[in-house]
């Protein structure tokens, strides 16, 4: 699998796409392998003020719940209600449209890029 | 790096693109691509699954019947040539060991098949309790390999291979025969709720007739399947799987499969006192279809809760959306008088109460 150049990434399998402090945030595409078939979705509202490491959401799975993690201190601006809807679009497209919220993201973030991610990943 | 064992089909799992999870030592495929469409293969359609991990222990001699009758819960040397029986074996307070399939191939030999993570405990067990009877206790694991095909189109796929009267066999009943060429045994058994096949060889066989029965089966519809689709199958069939609804702390009563306790021995069997005084007092928890209304699926370990008071009545056991019915479903052991089908309660799903019913087993029938 390969991981977009263009994203930056978190150690709990997360991505952002950043546009000055406004980030994307999805799963990536070893996180909705390891997963499964990906049938529940939960995210948080719009206006949450979310803290960086910390559970913001749920990703539930046939097998297994996880955490969606906060990837870094900020705020919901967006959520894709679309994955709501329909959340196999996480397992079909992890990297387009099955992106999970937009934050305003205050502070910097420790974050990796897809080189560190991907030597990560084949630990 | 992984220590566990692979099967002899681990290369035709890598090369399926398989993701591999180590379970009970073993490096097994847990699903190929998507584990729900596998589901939907396996209850539309077939799905080939690698069960090589299983245990099987051979019992054989003069009195191989009349040791396994000491040994287990239930009655092998009633069981015809060519049967099988669902079975288990239990410790002398009555707590479940495993629960097992007995194959009766002759008169004087049993194939017990265990589940992995129990074989090495099943075993010298049977070896132990066979002691003061003519009979012989093998555990022949590793000369067995074991391929399931399972699903409505399955007796059509392996009818096509083999020189066995495959729709005459009946469901339970196993025979000798050939599988693309290969001796096997071939039992009409499977743990999806599916009508469907259980095909022993020799592991050197394994990969010859998986090939085989993926060129016969994909014009039918069939797909590689892996243990999480097993999973899901099996809950949705309410069937109990060791280590969520059997353990060493639940007799056959608890889990409603008091039907396999035979208390009509000659001469008795281990954990019988234990398991009349269980039968007499009624069971303390009961197990127990769960169907949940909302989204979030109740998972093993979750309390079950009553609405009316807040008490907590139970535990899931198993939990999972159904692919097949299309939301969540599971199993729970809990109070004896609030385990009517029909009943409301709630289950905390990670802090928040979520509502569900208590019905009847299974969620799934065949048609």
């Amino acid at each position: 699998m390969t991981n977009p150049t263009h994203l930056s990434y978190t150690a709990e399998h997360e991505w952002l796409e950043t546009r000055g402090d406004v980030a994307r945030i999805g799963v990536t595409a070893f996180a909705t392998e390891a997963l499964g078939d990906i049938v529940f979705v939960e995210l948080p509202e719009v206006g949450t003020k979310i803290t960086g490491g910390e559970s913001c959401g749920e990703l539930e799975s046939t097998k297994s719940v996880s955490d969606i993690f906060a990837p870094a201190d900020g705020e919901i601006l967006e959520v894709n209600a679309a994955v709501v809807e329909d959340p196999a679009l996480i397992n079909s497209d992890p990297f387009g449209a099955g992106w999970l919220f937009e934050m305003r993201v205050s502070g910097a973030p420790e974050l990796l890029d897809a080189a560190a991610y991907d030597a990560l990943i084949e630990e | 790096m992984s220590s566990s064992v692979p099967t002899p089909l681990h290369q035709i799992h890598q090369a399926l693109g398989a993701s591999f999870t180590d379970f009970a030592g073993w490096d097994m495929p847990v699903r190929y691509g998507s584990e729900t469409a596998e589901h939907h293969a396996v209850r539309t359609a077939a799905g080939l699954f690698d069960l090589s991990h299983m245990g099987e222990i051979e019992v054989t001699g003069p009195e191989a019947g009349r040791a396994l009758d000491h040994a287990l819960v239930g009655r092998p040397s009633a069981i015809g040539i060519g049967r099988a029986r669902y079975s288990m074996i239990c410790a002398e307070d009555g707590g479940i060991i495993d629960d097992l399939v007995v194959y009766r191939l002759e008169q004087e030999r049993y194939l017990v098949v265990a589940n992995a993570s129990n074989v090495h405990v099943v075993a010298p067990a049977l070896a132990e309790r066979s002691q003061g009877f003519d009979a012989a206790v093998h555990d022949a694991s590793a000369e067995w390999a074991l391929i399931a095909v399972q699903g409505p189109a399955s007796a059509a796929i392996v009818a096509a291979l083999t020189d066995l009267d495959v729709h005459s066999l009946r469901y339970y009943a196993i025979d000798a025969g050939t599988v693309a060429g290969a001796d096997v045994l071939l039992a009409r058994t499977g743990y999806t709720g599916e009508d469907g096949f259980e095909i022993y060889c020799a592991p050197s066989s394994a990969v010859a007739i998986w090939e085989a029965l993926t060129e016969a089966g994909t014009p039918h519809g069939l797909q590689p399947a892996g243990l999480a689709c097993r999973d899901t199958l099996r809950l949705e069939a309410g069937m109990p799987l060791y280590g969520h609804e059997l353990n060493r702390d639940t007799t056959p009563f608890e889990a409603g499969l008091g039907r396999v306790v035979s208390f009509d021995k000659p001469d008795g069997f281990v954990g019988e006192a234990a398991l009349a005084t269980r039968r007499d007092e009624g069971p303390r928890s009961m197990l127990v279809g769960l169907v949940a209304t909302g989204r979030r699926s109740p998972r093993a370990g979750y309390a079950v809760v009553d609405p009316a008071t807040g008490d907590e009545i139970g535990v899931v056991t198993s939990g999972s959306p159904s692919p097949t019915l299309g939301h969540p479903i599971a199993m729970a052991y809990v109070r004896p008088d609030l385990a009517a089908a029909g009943t409301k309660v709630q289950v905390d799903v990670r802090g928040s109460r979520e509502d569900a019913e208590i019905v009847d087993l299974p969620f799934y029938s065949k048609k």
